[in-house]
């Protein structure tokens, strides 16, 4: 599948780009949403990650763009883009929702919200890698990859980070 | 429940509304679109990342656009760096601050705009000035086909462009009547303008100061009347011993 999708971006970037916002969007935004603990910032983050993911992939050559492991690499470009990225958004169009009542994200279950509070009891670098393995469902080696920590060090917060989140269950029960 | 399987449930499959169109105008994939009052009525005002990409009139534009430039149509807020120029840019005829893509265009069409946008509000020019200012004396026809296709029209005053018989001629934006409208309300009177070119008239002179202008320019306009002098053209004026003004360029 992603190879398919990086195969129809080196050949026609323009055209193919619509569909990898649809396929990639979704696990990026609620990945991100996770980690960072806020719907707005979550939005705003996915969107910075696509919009610089196009203008780096208009630069490559095709032979790059089908080498790439999109998934990963969208996630790198995410992970690096900082907080000043919201420095960006007065030089973007904004979008005019016309039904914004309408079509507003359904609100979150309880029991997501009493999660997000769980995982804000962990460490950054543990909520992370708990959030890319469990949540959006990364091999601990890719975590490595575009966290930029050891595998190692990976599994190790991904172990410490549930082994917290049962205790705050159990001291929840 | 375990808690992986916990966790893994917290992954939903809906995107918030907004965020595939936010990409989309993010990279320029889509143009968003506003709208806004001229002297010649609502104007649709297309952008993107890069600044204002076209100006329309508001009936129609969304199928002359994609007809056109190929690209979707969002409706947007400008991005708030120079949103509020637009506006101004507007009513004064030029874009100043307000940054423009003219991504749609050849290099060559671009200086032929670009220059079209140093005409000041209130003075037109020949297409054959033009030619001049970009360095191409002879791409007259060239010139009247970029200023003709102005994606830009009224920020880029491409109404202040003449025939190069002094004649006001055509105008892409809803038609001939539109520009005489424009130049009537920036205070460059047509009746003037067509009475100049059926006189031909193409440069007038400062007997005091010995330097001749295009006629709507500032400095010709702000010399007493008795002192100005007529010529039919800028060699005319220079045989008489004027010389072309530093403002307006008229050539000789």
């Amino acid at each position: 599948m992603m190879d398919d999708l990086a195969n129809s971006l080196a050949t026609d970037l323009d055209r193919a780009f619509p569909s990898v916002v649809e396929e990639m969007g979704t696990r990026l935004f609620w990945g991100l949403r996770r980690i960072c603990g806020d719907h707005q910032e979550a939005e705003d983050l996915t969107q910075e990650a696509f919009i610089r993911a196009y203008r780096a992939l208009g630069s490559y050559e095709p032979e790059r763009i089908r080498a790439l492991n999109l998934q990963p690499w969208l996630w790198t470009i995410a992970m690096n883009l900082g907080r000043n990225h919201l420095r960006d958004r007065s030089r973007r169009p904004v979008y005019v929702d016309s039904e914004v009542e309408a079509t507003e994200t359904d609100p979150e279950p309880v029991d997501a919200v009493a999660w997000d509070q769980r995982l804000s009891s962990l460490s950054k670098h543990q909520r992370t890698a708990v959030v890319l393995r469990h949540v959006v469902g990364m091999g601990p080696a890719e975590i490595a990859e575009i966290t930029g920590r050891p595998e190692g060090t990976v599994k190790a917060d991904v172990h410490r980070g549930l082994a917290k989140l049962r205790n705050e269950l159990e001291r929840e029960a | 429940m375990s808690i992986e399987r916990q966790l893994e449930s917290l992954g939903r499959d809906d995107l918030p509304s907004g965020l595939s169109e936010g990409v989309a105008l993010g990279t320029g994939l889509a143009h968003g679109y506003d709208f806004y009052e001229s002297a010649i009525g609502r104007v649709a005002v297309t952008f993107s990342p890069d600044g204002v990409s076209s100006v329309d009139i508001a009936d129609g534009f969304e199928s002359r656009f994609t007809e056109r430039y190929g690209r979707r149509l969002i409706r947007a807020e400008a991005p708030r760096d120079w949103s509020r120029y637009i506006p101004r840019a507007i009513e004064l005829g030029t874009p100043g601050e307000l940054p423009v893509d003219l991504g749609t265009v050849t290099d060559f069409q671009e200086r032929v705009l670009r220059t079209t946008a140093t005409i000041p509000k209130g003075e037109v020019r020949p297409y054959g000035w033009v030619a001049r200012e970009v360095h191409r004396p002879q791409a007259v026809r060239a010139v009247g086909s970029a200023v003709a296709r102005n994606p830009i029209p009224l920020i880029i005053p491409c109404h202040r462009v003449v025939r190069t018989d002094g004649h006001i001629g055509n105008y892409s934006l809803g038609g001939p009547h539109n520009k005489v409208e424009l130049l009537e309300h920036e205070g460059a009177s047509p009746d003037w303008l067509e009475d100049l070119a059926s006189r031909r008239v193409r440069v007038q002179a400062n007997m005091a100061t010995r330097v001749f202008c295009h006629p709507t320019c500032h400095v010709i306009r702000s010399a007493p009347a008795e002192l100005i002098v007529d010529f039919r053209s800028p060699s005319d004026a220079g045989a008489a011993g004027h010389h072309p003004c530093q403002e307006c360029r008229p050539g000789l």
